[in-house]
């Protein structure tokens, strides 16, 4: 076993354990999103799909690569979309629907040049439009 | 990427910021512990996912192998895929969010599955495949294969295209296990062989297991099917980062096998039913709200909708019990504005959520909170049994199995399957369509029981004639 093996190993299982410990605590309320949540995270897997780019110089690559991004693509973006618009729908109170989140400030995010995809897309997750 | 010695290097400082990434995830998931604070998890884990995202563009601009052809072909696919995934999550209805998670599934899966074809393929070309590298590669190829076609399925049967009753035919499971003996059979064989042809056997016969896994399960179990495979896409994504040596692939991947892993014993737990109990099948139809129709029986009490209404505006408490009929009948917004109406009027009104109510974990909250159901009145079992021995009225609407009492007693198909204590309140008004069995094809002694009143209506129906009801009466 190579000590980067080892390494990649390691941090599998503190991860699942940090994991699990997360996730225990999570009412069964928010259950859904949770769900939803952890869907948008595996599409980190759109990483993998992009570094096929580096080594991909055939058409069998290219195909790969391509079909690779749009799965992966789907699956980050509609992920979190559907998260925030979910979570948004969860209030206290029936009357004040508008100031429902106090503490829910907009993290400054940078748009991603060449890649429209994700431009924006912080607003689409947490704030911008009413009650679809 | 990794086994640096000394000198980290460029990649180095990339798998710094994927670390970085990686606590945004776990931070995100960790403010997910609160309705109040669950949009700033999403937020946080967003801002991780574009993190990773940039610093992968980074590394492949530095890497500077990238060709034009590969640069379209990425931004393209890149693109494309976000439009579909934006379209899909602004559009879908919430009663169709299993469908929506089911697919993003198979997204997820595939793509993970595809990293390691493509790593498999890339090494293959220049000589041979490392053995340690090549058990991780089987895995993610089989894994995140068998999640495509199984969550491709699930979405199906959940969305109609397929019917939801269990499916099977003869040699089905004897198909089942060839299929598996194959794709681990041609998997190992790659261990000592580097072979395309046995990876693409392998990819096809883990395709091949993931329809046939999913085909016999009935759609009441959809929620521990959609949370196992959620779990599965979790697991592949992490085999994926083995094969690329990619921590955030990794650790986000555990993340999510250990989310899908904790709902899927959740769910199984919550219907008292192993795991292999659910995947064999053999058991469970499709909605519980499509009534067998069988004939009212003489011993039940049937109430119209004024008697009713009094019961529920004469009360100072009163639980609802919401089941899928009631997700089925489009009803969910009819019984917000009933509870709204009983509150307005001083009677104490909340939620009792069974965990397997929906067709995913936790989904009646969402239906309800999508029609304007305050969070605090949506309760979970073990908090809201102790509360209906002081309850007034139980109104129970397209929920079934979850309320028979007979679970309590040993010797029948929900024997030990948690239940809500609906029994207890002091009177009981179920609105139902007919006498008709729920997916345990049992009778619910419930309804014979000298305190309940059926209401057999259409539940969108029932609340229409309800609301007006109880308006005529409070006013």
């Amino acid at each position: 076993m190579s000590a980067a093996l080892l390494t990649d190993l390691t941090i599998f299982i503190l991860a699942l354990l940090i994991g699990i410990e997360v996730i225990g605590k999570v009412p069964a309320t928010l259950h859904t999103p949770l769900m939803s949540a952890t869907n948008a995270i595996h599409g980190i897997v759109l990483v993998g799909a992009l570094l096929i780019g580096i080594t991909a110089h055939t058409t069998v690559g290219y195909v790969i690569g391509f079909v690779a991004a749009v799965f992966a693509g789907a699956n980050v973006v509609g992920g979190s979309v559907v998260t925030g618009r979910m979570l948004k729908m969860f209030r206290k109170k029936v009357a004040q629907p508008a100031a429902a989140q106090p503490g829910a400030a907009q993290p400054e995010l940078e748009s991603l040049d060449g890649h429209k995809g994700l431009r924006g897309l912080a607003d689409k997750v947490g704030m911008g439009r009413g009650q679809s | 990427m990794t086994g640096f010695s000394g000198h980290i290097g460029f990649a180095g400082y990339i798998q710094l910021v994927y670390v970085l990434a990686a606590v945004l995830f776990v931070v995100g998931l960790h403010l997910m512990n609160s309705p109040a604070t669950a949009r700033r998890g999403n937020q946080v884990a967003v801002t991780g996912m574009i993190i990773a995202v940039i610093a992968t563009f980074v590394l492949l601009i530095h890497a500077g192998t990238v060709t034009t052809t590969g640069w379209i072909v990425l931004l393209a696919g890149g693109l494309i895929g976000s439009g579909v995934g934006l379209f899909a999550a602004r559009r879908v209805q919430m009663t169709a969010m299993p469908q929506l998670v089911s697919a993003f599934n198979a997204v997820g899966g595939g793509a993970a599955a595809l990293v390691a074809i493509y790593g498999y393929y890339q090494a293959e070309s220049i000589g041979g495949v490392l053995g340690t590298t090549s058990v991780f590669s089987v895995l993610d190829v089989l894994i995140g294969s068998v999640t495509f076609a199984g969550s491709i399925i699930a979405a199906g049967k959940l969305q109609g295209f397929i019917p939801g009753q269990p499916i099977t035919f003869t040699g089905g499971r004897v198909l089942n296990i060839v299929l598996a003996v194959v794709a681990l059979g041609s998997g190992a064989y790659l261990f000592t062989t580097p072979s395309l042809p046995a990876l693409l056997i392998v990819v096809l016969a883990s395709l091949g297991f993931g329809i046939m896994m999913v085909l016999p399960i009935g759609g009441a179990d959809m929620p521990v099917v959609i949370s196992l495979l959620n779990a599965f896409t979790g697991t592949a994504v992490a085999m994926a980062g083995f094969v690329i040596q990619n921590w955030a692939l990794i650790v986000a991947g555990a993340l999510v096998g250990a989310s899908g892993s904790i709902l899927t014993k959740l769910m199984a737990d919550a219907m008292n039913r192993s795991l292999a109990n659910i995947i064999i099948g053999g058991f469970g139809t499709g909605d519980s709200a499509v009534a067998v129709g069988g004939p009212i029986d003489a011993q039940v009490r049937a109430v119209a909708a004024d008697d009713a209404a009094i019961q529920l505006a004469y009360a100072s408490k009163v639980i609802i019990v919401p089941g899928y009929g009631l997700a089925a009948a489009q009803a969910q917004h009819g019984v917000a504005e009933l509870a709204k109406t009983l509150e307005d009027h001083g009677v104490e009104v909340s939620y009792a959520i069974h965990p397997v109510a929906g067709r995913m974990p936790g989904h009646m909250n969402v239906l309800l909170a999508e029609a304007n159901v305050p969070y605090p009145e949506l309760v979970e079992m073990d908090e809201i049994n102790p509360e209906f021995a002081r309850t007034d009225v139980a109104l129970v609407i397209g929920a079934n199995d979850v309320t028979n009492p007979a679970a309590r007693r040993p010797g029948n198909e929900i024997s030990g399957m948690p239940i809500l204590d609906v029994d207890q309140a002091k009177s009981i008004i179920v609105i139902k369509r007919s006498m008709g069995h729920g997916y345990a094809g049992l009778d619910n002694e419930l309804y014979y029981g000298p305190k309940t009143s059926m209401y057999f209506a259409d539940a969108k129906k029932a609340m229409t004639e309800l609301n007006s009801a109880v308006k005529t009466l409070v006013a």
